[in-house]
């Protein structure tokens, strides 16, 4: 996941010279402490975890003593807050607030816009999206002429910031657009940006999103997993992007997520798909025979056999799945048979294990006949229910799931008796 | 369509010595494109499948002349120059099949290219196919493939996913119906071409009688093209599945598109739209073909 934690991205903002507070991380409470000393005033300690709302978590304290900062250290490292583990806290200067704005940065894609949108507004502190629109002062930014230090002063003067703070204003908004431009953010804000009361402006809590195809211009970041998604990623998905990165032929995604069956769950189906449109539909029609999918994988973009053999082999290394599903719910323009050898090869290996397990092969498109045929020839000695269709089925996702419920429903039977 | 693609339309590849390129080169020209050029730099001098290769695109032009297209086979974080260079050659109609471009590289090159009066595919477009006429990118797989299926008819077809692109006409044709062009417009988070962009294309061509499209959750596609019916700006029929009504919020899949965020973009958000505007909207896409006869019967759609 590419997004940074606030003192990572408070990293960036200081190389851009943009006003932070002053602070540093700690990872035990003994450096907290420490970090407490060498500010010599009040503190706030803040946990480092990806999720916004900490505040209201409990995982924003503040000490008026490096004692204290140590003792609230020591609570809230090691901590799960928002489920997410604690393993570091930001000691900052407590800063004596007189009103709180927000900036912020995303790009607007629509056919009328495809560019970066500065937004501003002298709401800060709260979730920009509660903020009445007339409060926000908007400018889609031409990427050819820049975003100028007029600009920001513009926006800043729309929504009525003081003449007395409103050049410091304007100086973070251009610093957080060179930030956005130079990392290759997909969103950036700052909220709060903070007006002291002895008429300072920093940017006091951040948030950065690292664009996916712009992480690999930025090793510095040490950005493990350039996927978004809404939860950090899993042993398994770091080991799929391992995949990924060693090799750019095609995709190779995999990512595991909460799927939930409305009413009753008849197994647990370790998914495959082909193609991120026709991919979909295939969780779609298993859901809707109460199959639980518990990954999305997805293999495209005409990738080696390698990948794919890899890609199976993570979908088959999640505990209690009961059938794997190869979803080509397309008739692809890559050639299907680097897909035949990947999936033979993982079933090969994999399959010996389970006797009797449920797997649906669907491939189509081009060279079908031939990649079918590999699929045939290289499971038919394989103890396990395995069928296998072409082109004729290829939007069937009904009637594909409906067999696999019957496979997984045979499969569990025998298991038990 | 000849909006797009005609048997005289001039093409350089850029890119064309890599095992994309070169591969897909070799595609297109058998497709029927007259793939005249190519570009690698350095290799500037050999032949790939019989199409010289020069070092600029400059240099291709002070041989060839101006060319209509160019297909770029590029890797992401090396696309924008390759564009750029490509507009100040004068191309004004670029096909990327490219994925993984850095976010801002894209805006940059869209925002130069809109300066320049030219239509960007793409990124991470697989192109375009025109049955009978040629292709420009790799859509239609193989030609033994493409020929196949890819049946000269009446339907536009547009799609999000470059699978379904393939596929849609595969199912099409199964059903006894043909395709007028397919499009896929690309998987990057920001595309130069949408389907609000592509959309009047189809209008004006008079081989389409009829749409049918592959939406997917996320980003603003389907609205705009709702958008479009409503002002009366595309009046022919339009047949339209959205994948992703399952999926949960915030999580992002392999097409950098299909993001789900803060509930805008979403499946359902997007039926609903498509619907008020007066869209045919499918749960499953292998009720397209029955929405084409009734098109059929109703007099709305030439078979051959």
């Amino acid at each position: 996941m590419a997004r940074l934690q606030e003192h990572e991205g408070k990293a960036l903002f200081k190389i851009a010279k943009m006003p932070i507070p002053q602070g540093a991380v700690a990872k035990t409470p003994a450096e907290a402490r420490q970090i407490a000393e060498k500010i010599g005033k009040p503190v706030v300690i803040k946990v480092q975890i990806w999720a916004g709302g900490r505040g209201k978590a409990g995982g924003v304290k503040f000490a008026d003593t490096p004692e204290e900062a140590e003792k609230i250290a020591a609570l809230l490292l090691g901590a799960t807050i928002k489920g997410y583990l604690v393993e570091k806290v930001l000691v900052e200067e407590k800063l004596s607030i007189d009103k709180e704005y927000y900036a912020g940065i995303i790009v607007n894609a629509q056919a009328d816009a495809r560019c970066p949108v500065v937004m501003f507004s002298t709401e800060g502190g709260m979730d920009i999206e509660s903020v009445p629109q007339d409060k926000i002062a908007l400018m889609n930014v031409d990427v050819i002429r820049g975003f100028k230090i007029y600009d920001a002063l513009n926006l800043a003067n729309k929504v009525k910031v003081p003449s007395a703070h409103i050049t410091q204003v304007a100086r973070l908004m251009v610093g957080l657009y060179e930030t956005f431009k130079n990392y290759g953010a997909r969103l950036i804000e700052i909220n709060p940006m903070v007006v002291t009361k002895d008429g300072k402006v920093l940017a006091s809590d951040c948030r950065i999103t690292i664009d996916d195809s712009s992480v690999i211009r930025h090793p510095e970041l040490g950005i493990k997993v350039a996927r978004e998604s809404g939860t950090p990623p899993t042993e398994l998905d770091k080991i799929a992007w391992w995949v990924e990165e060693k090799d750019l032929r095609g995709t190779c995604y995999f990512a595991e997520m909460n799927n939930h069956i409305q009413g009753e769950c008849f197994g647990t189906i370790g998914y495959h798909g082909m193609g991120g449109g026709g991919a979909m539909l295939g969780v779609d029609g298993l859901n809707k025979q109460g199959l639980r999918v518990p990954d999305f994988a997805d293999t495209s973009g005409n990738p080696p056999a390698s990948k794919v053999y890899r890609a199976v082999k993570l979908v088959f290394s999640q505990p209690g799945i009961d059938g794997y599903m190869l979803g080509g719910f397309m008739a692809a323009n890559q050639e299907q048979w680097h897909h035949a050898h990947g999936v033979v090869k993982a079933l090969r290996e994999e399959l010996p294990k389970r006797p009797g397990f449920p797997v649906m092969l669907l491939l189509a498109g081009n060279k079908e006949k031939e990649s079918l045929e590999i699929l045939r020839e290289g499971t038919k000695d394989l103890n396990a229910r395995i069928r296998i269709y072409g082109g004729e089925r290829v939007y069937d996702t009904v009637g594909l799931a409906a067999e696999m419920k019957e496979m997984v429903l045979e499969y569990k039977k025998e298991r038990k008796g | 369509m000849a909006i797009l693609l005609t048997k005289s339309t001039k093409v350089v590849v850029q890119g064309i010595t890599g095992r994309e390129g070169s591969m897909r080169a070799k595609f297109m020209r058998r497709m029927g494109t007259n793939v005249v050029a190519g570009v690698t730099p350095g290799r500037g001098g050999e032949e790939v499948d019989g199409i010289p290769v020069y070092n600029t695109v400059k240099d291709a032009v002070k041989n060839h002349g101006l060319f209509d297209v160019s297909v770029t086979f590029i890797p992401g974080t090396g696309l924008k120059d390759a564009v750029m260079e490509a507009l100040d050659a004068d191309i004004k109609w670029i096909v990327m099949p490219v994925e993984r471009v850095p976010l801002y590289d894209i805006l940059e090159m869209v925002a130069y290219g809109k300066q320049k009066g030219a239509m960007l595919l793409g990124p991470g477009s697989i192109g375009v196919n025109t049955p009978g006429i040629g292709a420009l990118g790799w859509l239609g797989g193989s030609v033994e493939f493409a020929n196949k299926h890819f049946v000269p008819g009446h339907v536009g077809v547009i799609s999000r996913s470059g699978g379904q692109s393939g596929t849609l006409p595969y199912v099409i044709a199964q059903a006894g119906f043909g395709v007028s062009t397919v499009l896929h417009v690309g998987t990057e988070p920001v595309t130069g071409m949408s389907f609000s962009d592509v959309l009047p294309l189809f209008q004006e061509d008079p081989d389409t009688d009829v749409m049918a499209i592959f939406g997917e959750m996320g980003g603003s596609h389907e609205e705009e093209a709702a958008q479009l019916v409503k002002s009366g700006k595309f009046t022919k029929p339009i047949i339209i599945y959205v994948s992703g009504a399952w999926a949960p919020a915030g999580m992002k899949f392999s097409h950098a598109s299909a993001i789900v965020e803060r509930g805008s973009g979403s499946t359902q958000d997007k039926i609903t739209r498509l619907r008020e505007a007066g869209i045919i909207v499918v749960d499953n896409p292998n009720e397209i073909p029955g929405r084409l006869k009734e098109l059929k019967e109703q007099g709305k759609l030439r078979v051959k």
